[in-house]
């Protein structure tokens, strides 16, 4: 048998809940990840960079109980995704929450560049890799009628850009795909929230061409988003106000937008 | 075979794990959920009815294996009053089947809805245990299978170690897959039950051992909520069963018609929605109510007939009822302690649990007598049965007490039993069964389970 991790075992009166943070090692992941830990949740960290996990993993248990563990795992390899998902619930010892976050951003470097290659990760990464994961996490949550999925979409799946097609395709499909689920699974006691993040101050902005207007710390992002898994919200824009841009942005007419540089 | 992933729950509602179910229907199925479980990497639980108030038929993110479809009685010997039975029949199956032929199981429960491989499991205990001992002692023999692939038969005398091991043993050691069960002969489907009052906590533990040697049965309320001198006052019931001719009828009174819980209250409302009416009392103040009207309708000494399955099987007089709990649902703390400590220790238990603001709405006390399983939660003295009710805002102190709560009953020399309480350590377990009886215990587990198949939360808890 594999030899179990010990989490913090649930009892009646500490009783500990469980969430799978993909895309943990940093970022908004490990930000949500140290969260979760402080508000008694045990934490199953997934991403790729194992010594950046496992470091996470020793800064929440640090406390001395048992909160969080590593699963070292690169979201592009899909068939490991249903038994490395098993074995985490079995490990966890349940599943209430699974967070996706994990997503890369590949500009093609520059309006007028082309770059298929780095299209093909984003959409293996951010959507196919989304899936993997989402699609079996789904099935156990409407199987058990209970549990929450969270996916991190962007404000940039709103609307085809100029400046990287691939990305906003990529994060459209997600938040497709996500509103989707919670059309299946809503009728079965599961929430499912769709988080649209505007810019968050962290690696990945480092890659964004372009102004980067209302940029906020990552750990406001996260506030915002522990808010609205408390409230079982269905969908939130990132800093708020930009679920006001974005609704004047997706009114722009086509023959406007098009002719728009950003 | 199919598998579905379920949210299961302890009985008092306040703990959910999801697993695997499965529903296995024979040997050959619970061999292949074995396989199964060795191909995903995951463990096994065998669960019954689910009427722990704990973890020990949860196995979260794992497999559970639900025994209640193999609920045959194979065998009954009305001449003998020897029955076999599957796991999966619940003793409510079991009494309706033996006590129109004048047989009554030598140990219930309070609850007719638990299965006999629940029963083993857990080794209980019922309202005789002064007398008659656990359910085990009335064993004659079990079938069960090993994790290793093995086919065992055990009794008192063939494969000893492990009869002493797996009756009580939690299903950490097998899984049980027949059971043969002696029954009590009775000459009447009613039993003779005085009532009488007690008044303070030293003469309920008196009238306990005093009333134990004339009597079959013996079972105390506690009114938890009073204090200072009345504290521990209650009332005692003591049954006795009658002797054959003293019932001029007992074809009649054995018949199930006049066993059976009647389903409606006054012949019109239906019981099963009682608990809803419940709801608005299950607070502080209207179960110090209920507590005190409950005592001041117990001061007359009384003493009246009363059918075998109305006396035993008070937790199913009011289906459901644990719903009542609200939301967070209720545990259980439940201490056995020697007869001469018991007094010391409970008055400290109630007084500190007054104290906190978070009394008990149900206290329940019993006369024990130690026993030969490993795994024993039994000893030469009292138990008393605290319920109280979860909620978000007490939980966390409500933990801390009953870790105050296991101090005080360690320090008495007292023990638990699994079947109950959720929030003992294995620090705590290790104390009261001693390095010894762990270390025997963990040996047999190897013996029988080498590569740590069988595991449930609670088997994690108190030996992970």
């Amino acid at each position: 048998m594999t030899v179990s991790p010990n989490f913090t075992p649930s009892t009646p009166l500490n009783p500990r809940r469980h969430a799978i943070v993909v895309g943990a090692s940093e970022g908004m992941g490990a930000a949500l990840a140290r969260r979760l830990a402080k508000e008694g949740f045990c934490v199953a960290l997934v991403a790729r960079q194992k010594e950046k996990l496992e470091a996470l993993a020793t800064e929440i248990n640090q406390g001395g109980e048992s909160l969080a563990l590593a699963y070292p795992h690169d979201v592009s390899r899909y068939e490991e995704v249903p038994g490395l998902l098993q074995k985490i619930v079995a490990d966890l010892g349940g599943l209430d929450t699974f967070i996706l976050m994990a997503g890369v951003n590949y500009p093609p470097g520059g309006n007028e560049k082309y770059n298929f290659e780095n299209d093909r990760k984003m959409v293996e990464i951010n959507l196919i890799g989304a899936m993997a994961w989402l699609s079996p996490v789904a099935e156990m949550f409407q199987s058990a009628k209970a549990g929450q999925i969270v996916g991190i979409a962007s404000v940039a799946g709103d609307r085809g850009r100029v400046g990287n097609p691939g990305y906003n395709t990529s994060k459209a499909g997600l938040a497709t795909y996500l509103e989707a689920l919670r059309n299946r699974l809503t009728r079965h006691g599961v929430n499912v929230l769709t988080v649209k993040p505007g810019f968050v101050k962290t690696e990945m902005l480092k890659a964004a061409v372009g102004p980067t207007p209302f940029a906020i710390p990552v750990e406001k992002a996260v506030d915002d988003i522990y808010k609205a898994m408390r409230q079982r919200r269905q969908s939130i824009y990132t800093p708020f106000f930009w679920q006001y841009i974005m609704l004047v942005i997706r009114h722009i007419p086509s023959f406007v937008f098009r002719r728009l540089s950003f | 075979m199919r598998t579905t992933f379920t949210q299961l729950e302890n009985f008092g509602h306040s703990l959910k794990a999801p697993a695997y179910l499965i529903q296995p229907r024979s040997i050959e199925e619970i061999y292949s959920v074995f396989k199964q479980a060795r191909q995903q990497g995951l463990t096994v639980t065998a669960r019954g009815a689910g009427r722990s108030y704990n973890d020990a038929a949860l196995n979260g993110g794992g497999i559970v294996m639900d025994f209640t479809a193999m609920d045959q009685i194979l065998e009954w010997d009305p001449a003998a009053g020897v029955v076999r039975c599957e796991p999966g029949v619940t003793l409510e199956k079991l009494w309706q089947k033996v006590e129109p032929d004048g047989w009554w199981p030598p140990v219930v429960s309070g609850t007719m809805r638990t299965t006999l491989g629940g029963c083993l499991s857990a080794n209980i205990h019922g309202k005789n245990n002064f007398k008659m001992g656990t359910i085990g002692e009335h064993v004659k023999e079990f079938t069960a299978v090993l994790p290793t692939g093995a086919e065992i038969t055990c009794s008192p005398k063939k494969n000893g170690d492990l009869f002493h091991a797996m009756i009580g043993g939690y299903g950490m050691l097998g899984i049980f897959t027949s059971v043969t069960l002696q029954m009590k002969r009775i000459h009447s489907g009613l039993l003779t039950v005085d009532a009488l009052p007690v008044q303070n906590l030293h003469r309920h533990l008196s009238a306990l051992q005093d009333g134990a040697p004339n009597n079959d049965y013996i079972v105390g309320w506690l009114d938890t909520f009073a204090s200072g001198s009345a504290l521990g006052r209650g009332q005692i019931h003591a049954a006795r069963y009658i002797h054959e001719g003293e019932d001029p009828s007992p074809q009649g009174t054995m018949k199930l018609q006049n066993q059976i819980l009647p389903p409606r209250i006054f012949g019109v409302f239906p019981k099963s929605l009682l608990h809803y009416f419940m709801k608005p009392f299950a607070n502080n103040l209207g179960w110090r109510m209920v507590n005190m009207a409950k005592y001041v309708a117990s001061l007359r000494t009384h003493t009246f007939r009363q059918s075998h399955a109305a006396f035993h099987f008070l937790l199913d007089y009011v289906p459901n009822w644990e719903r009542s709990y609200g939301r967070g649902g209720l545990i259980q703390y439940q201490s056995f302690l020697p007869k001469e400590t018991a007094e010391a220790a409970w008055a400290e238990l109630l007084s500190l649990s007054q104290k906190r603001s978070m009394p008990s709405y149900l206290g329940v006390t019993k006369r024990h007598r130690p026993d030969q399983f490993l795994l024993t939660h039994a000893v030469d003295g009292f138990s008393l049965a605290l319920d109280f009710k979860v909620t978000d805002s007490t939980r966390a102190k409500m933990r801390e007490m009953t870790f105050e709560f296991d101090k005080i009953v360690i320090a008495h020399g007292g023990r638990f039993y699994f079947a109950k309480n959720g929030e003992t350590t294995a620090e705590t377990a290790l104390a009261f069964y001693g390095a010894e009886t762990v270390a025997k215990f963990k040996k047999l587990k190897k013996r029988c389970d080498p590569n740590g198949l069988l595991e449930s939360d609670l088997h994690r808890r108190i030996f992970g």
